[in-house]
């Protein structure tokens, strides 16, 4: 099983801990014809930006890279939700032999002239980058036009190859318009939340939390984002980021231009929920009442969880999980998760991860776990098969390879509708797995039959 | 007709998919194939999770990554290398290459490059077969890219020869119900057939305890092979260009006559099929689908208030808007508006045909739109529900009336593709799913809570 399912070319990018000293291979483009999980760096920019929701989204290409990112995260809007649509230049054939500029500027115009957006995001796609429009000189003969920033984001999809490229074209796209907005008003005690996508309302949790606190939270970056918020973002004292690469080349900028510090964060799990708000409080030393009223958050709402969590456990314990997902950071937080509820993590793997992310998952993982990096279904198949998994967590294209096995599926997807995050999160994820690993349907499947 | 609507230039909601979805489908129809996409991961990746949301099937779509430097040397390197790889753990009998819009940019030439790495990699006969088509995003639309796919695999494939007596249906894009139910018709009339493509099984197979790198099922090699032999061939498909799909090139190359037909949704267009069928198999309907016929008129009968004088907007794919228009008008609802992203430029022509004689006034028709036209045309005519896939639920939300969901995709609900559209059988389920939606509308909207409706 294990030969036949490896591409020789990917053995280096597969670690088993304990079987040898560790070492893996990460950050390389995905191995033609291995039907590799990732998407593209046009994803990785739609999918960061695409929650601003007060910003025209214009994706600068053929039909398909619009119409597959037509409402495709669950992030939600407590005002407008002009993200929820999906604008394309739909280029023709004419458009690629004489150049799509004419068109941009055109359906540009028309859209904004309709929606009166805040700002416009203009992404391009692989075939912009080959019949070579110049999609700044466009962005910026409309910004001057029609009064609002409109801007270009370098997200040809060959680029590089994978999403993190796009996280990357992201931020800069981001980074332009912070700086540009009025800061007056905003107290010391302030951050903004950067990474959390607001899927299900997480967003609007994690910040009630940083509320309870005593904190001000300047903007969201980008769950249920808006554009002026991104424009006074620099007035915050501190940059709170999460997930391992889609807004930290925007924290980083930050630093560099405003010498805004920022902290690592994951609100997913207990324990990393937790030290979220510590790591605030902490910042804000200054006043020790912040970091009391963390503690009594953090107690309050463990003392409804705790117990929950251990009916759960009590059914749970001792099965076997495996993790695939985009980016590893959500990872460490999933291992600790599972550990809460009694499980025990098998195999992990990410798309994107970088070799310190993986050195991480090596470290907190149990003796046996295969790490994986830019995996495929052949591989995934047979990891579940021979680790005998109970549950499977990932996203859409996991899900049919779990269920076609037998195997249970936790949802941690862009789309989800159950909010993950938070101590709320945790009751749900706990909810979530013990659903699926506790469904009778499993007693029928041929694998339980064997 | 009613008036011009304005030609906008921006798309918003685009009611279509791009080329390179419907080659994957297609391929995915063929016993033993691996659909293969020559450009960037990404569009692998995103077609799959397309495909997967509606189906909750596996698909496994394979690419050639290309990356930056492909884009600017050319591709061919990574497309061989991933040929190879593909070959090496998937073990297909055949291999679907579908170009991108990149691809067919940067001007790769798969056909030289396929030549190349068959001397390189040989013998024939070592190799998976390679099927190519150019899928060029930029142009068509997914049904472009089916219909493509089907032509390819016919004209790279099929033989000619002495008259074998199997009967050639091609079905075009249809649920994984409608082809095994189209199986079923033609085995209850006595007909040897080959069915292409047939992802009935392959996209919506069984659990099973190892995963399935190429689900079982699917149109066999050697029947496609054959279909030049075939004695008829049967092509779905009112909107279809004269070169598109598969049968006029078996039709020019191998002499097999060709019958297009609409797509056989409701009983005008099922009735066409049936007396095809009934003619080429030299027997009557089977006493089965007679039956089946029968209830279904009864039905209509016993239903038709519920329906009568209601108002449709119908949207999808050409030939489905074609058959769902010319059954809406049979039971008694008015199309108001019948819209595609499609522009075969033939679709109002092929609405006239299938109304025919119907006492129904000619709708609105609509190439080449997206779902900020469609709802603009649509507010005005004041529609009772809606028909079409589920992208269309957001404008039936804001309207405040059922969606009946049908075709392709379906990513709000599940078993999509369990759908049933064609035939007596799937006009029934239609029948049935339309009464029931607007009796639903009409208790639900109702202060008294009628329990007899």
């Amino acid at each position: 099983m294990r030969a036949t399912a490896i591409f020789t070319e990917r053995q280096d990018q597969i670690h088993r801990k304990g079987e040898a000293p560790f070492a893996i291979s990460c950050n390389k483009e995905s191995l033609a014809g291995a039907v590799s999980q990732r998407a593209c760096v046009f994803c990785g920019s739609r999918v960061v930006l695409y929650p601003i929701a007060d910003a025209l989204h214009l994706v600068h290409g053929p039909i398909g890279c619009a119409v597959y990112t037509w409402d495709i995260r669950g992030a939600l809007s407590s005002g407008p939700e002009l993200h929820r649509l999906s604008f394309s230049t739909d280029l023709q054939e004419r458009d690629v032999i004489f150049g799509g500029e004419q068109k941009l500027h055109a359906a540009l115009t028309e859209l904004i002239d309709r929606h009166r957006p805040r700002a416009a995001f203009v992404y391009s796609t692989c075939i912009v980058g080959i019949i070579g429009d110049d999609l700044a000189a466009v962005c910026k003969r409309v910004a001057a036009e029609k009064g609002i920033p409109v801007l270009p984001v370098q997200s040809e999809g060959f680029k590089n190859g994978n999403k993190r490229a796009g996280y990357a074209a992201a931020c800069n796209a981001m980074r332009q318009l912070v700086g540009t907005g009025d800061t007056t008003g905003i107290p010391r005690h302030s951050i903004n939340i950067l990474g959390d996508f607001n899927l299900a309302g997480e967003l609007w949790l994690i910040r009630q939390y940083y509320e309870r606190m005593g904190i001000t939270v300047v903007a969201n970056i980008t769950g249920d984002g808006r554009v002026a918020d991104i424009e006074r973002a620099h007035g915050a004292s501190l940059n709170v980021v999460q997930c391992s690469g889609a807004t930290m080349d925007l924290a980083r900028m930050m630093e560099q231009d405003f010498a805004i510090p920022s902290v690592r964060v994951s609100y997913f799990g207990v324990e990393d929920m937790a030290e979220s708000l510590y790591a605030v409080a902490r910042f804000f030393g200054d006043d020790p009442a912040i970091m009391a009223r963390a503690q009594a958050l953090v107690r309050e709402e463990l003392a409804t969880l705790l117990p929950e969590l251990a009916r759960y456990r009590e059914k749970l314990a001792g099965k076997k999980a495996a993790i695939y997902v985009g980016g590893a950071f959500k990872a460490f937080s999933l291992v600790k998760a599972f550990r809460l509820i009694g499980m025990q993590v098998v195999m992990v793997g990410s798309q994107t991860g970088t070799p310190e992310d993986y050195e991480e998952l090596q470290a907190i993982t149990d003796p046996g776990t295969i790490i994986v990096d830019d995996s495929n279904p052949l591989e995934l198949s047979a990891f579940l098969k021979e680790k005998e998994v109970d549950l499977f967590v990932g996203g859409v294209k996991e899900r049919p390879i779990a269920y076609k096995l037998g195997v249970a599926f936790c949802d941690h997807n862009h789309e989800r509708k159950e909010m993950l995050a938070g101590f709320e999160g945790m009751r749900n994820f706990a909810r979530e797995v013990y659903a699926s690993v506790m469904s009778p349907v499993w007693r029928w499947v041929p694998r339980k039959e064997r | 007709m009613g008036k011009k609507l304005p030609n906008y230039i921006s798309t918003t909601n685009a009611c279509k998919l791009c080329r390179p979805l419907g080659a994957c489908l297609a391929f995915r129809g063929v016993e033993g194939a691996v659909p293969f996409l020559h450009g960037s991961q990404g569009c692998a990746t995103y077609m799959r999770r397309y495909i997967i949301s509606h189906f909750n099937e596996p698909i496994d779509i394979a690419s050639s990554s290309l990356g930056e430097k492909n884009a600017i040397y050319g591709g061919g390197a990574n497309l061989k290398q991933g040929l190879k790889n593909v070959t090496a753990k998937y073990g297909p009998r055949l291999i679907g290459i579908a170009t991108t819009c990149l691809t067919e940019t940067i001007g790769d030439d798969v056909a030289t490059i396929l030549r190349e790495y068959g001397r390189e990699f040989g013998p024939e006969g070592d190799l998976p077969l390679m099927v190519r088509v150019a899928t060029p995003s930029y142009s068509g639309t997914h049904m472009e890219g089916f219909h493509g796919a089907v032509r390819a695999l016919v004209e790279q494939l099929a033989e000619g020869g002495e008259s074998n007596g199997v009967v050639n249906l091609l079905p075009g894009f249809v649920s994984a119900a409608d082809l095994r139910y189209l199986k079923e018709v033609l085995a209850d009339f006595g007909l040897a057939a080959t069915v292409l493509p047939d992802f009935s099984d392959t996209l919506d197979g069984p659990a099973l305890a190892d995963y399935p790198l190429i689900p079982a099922g699917g149109t066999p090699v050697a029947g496609i092979r054959a279909m030049g032999k075939s004695r008829a061939t049967i092509e779905f498909g009112r909107t279809l260009g004269e070169e598109e799909g598969g049968g006029s090139l078996l039709a020019e190359r191998f002499g097999v006559p060709l019958s297009r037909l609409g797509l056989p949704i409701g009983l005008c267009e099922s009735d066409a099929f049936f007396a095809k069928l009934s003619a080429l198999a030299g027997r009557p309907v089977p006493a089965p689908h007679a039956a089946a016929r029968g209830r279904l008129l009864d039905s209509l009968v016993d239903s038709h208030k519920y329906v009568s004088g209601k108002k449709a907007v119908v949207y999808g794919e050409e030939d489905l808007v074609v058959g769902l228009t010319g059954f809406l008008a049979e039971i008694g609802v008015t199309p108001v508006l019948c819209a595609s992203g499609g522009k075969s430029g033939r679709l109002t022509e092929a609405i006239r045909a299938v109304l025919g004689e119907l006492p129904v006034a000619m709708p609105m028709v609509r190439e080449d739109v997206d779902f900020h036209d469609i709802e603009e045309a649509a507010t005005a005519l004041r529609p009772d529900f809606l028909i079409g896939h589920s992208k269309g639920y957001a404008m039936a939300r804001r309207a405040g009336i059922p969606l009946i969901r049908v075709g392709f995709p379906i990513h709000d609900r599940m078993g999509g593709q369990r759908i049933l559209h064609l035939g007596y059988h799937g006009a029934q389920q239609l029948f049935d799913l339309v009464v029931n939606t607007l009796i639903a509308k009409k208790q639900d909207d109702s202060p008294v809570g009628y329990s007899y409706m």
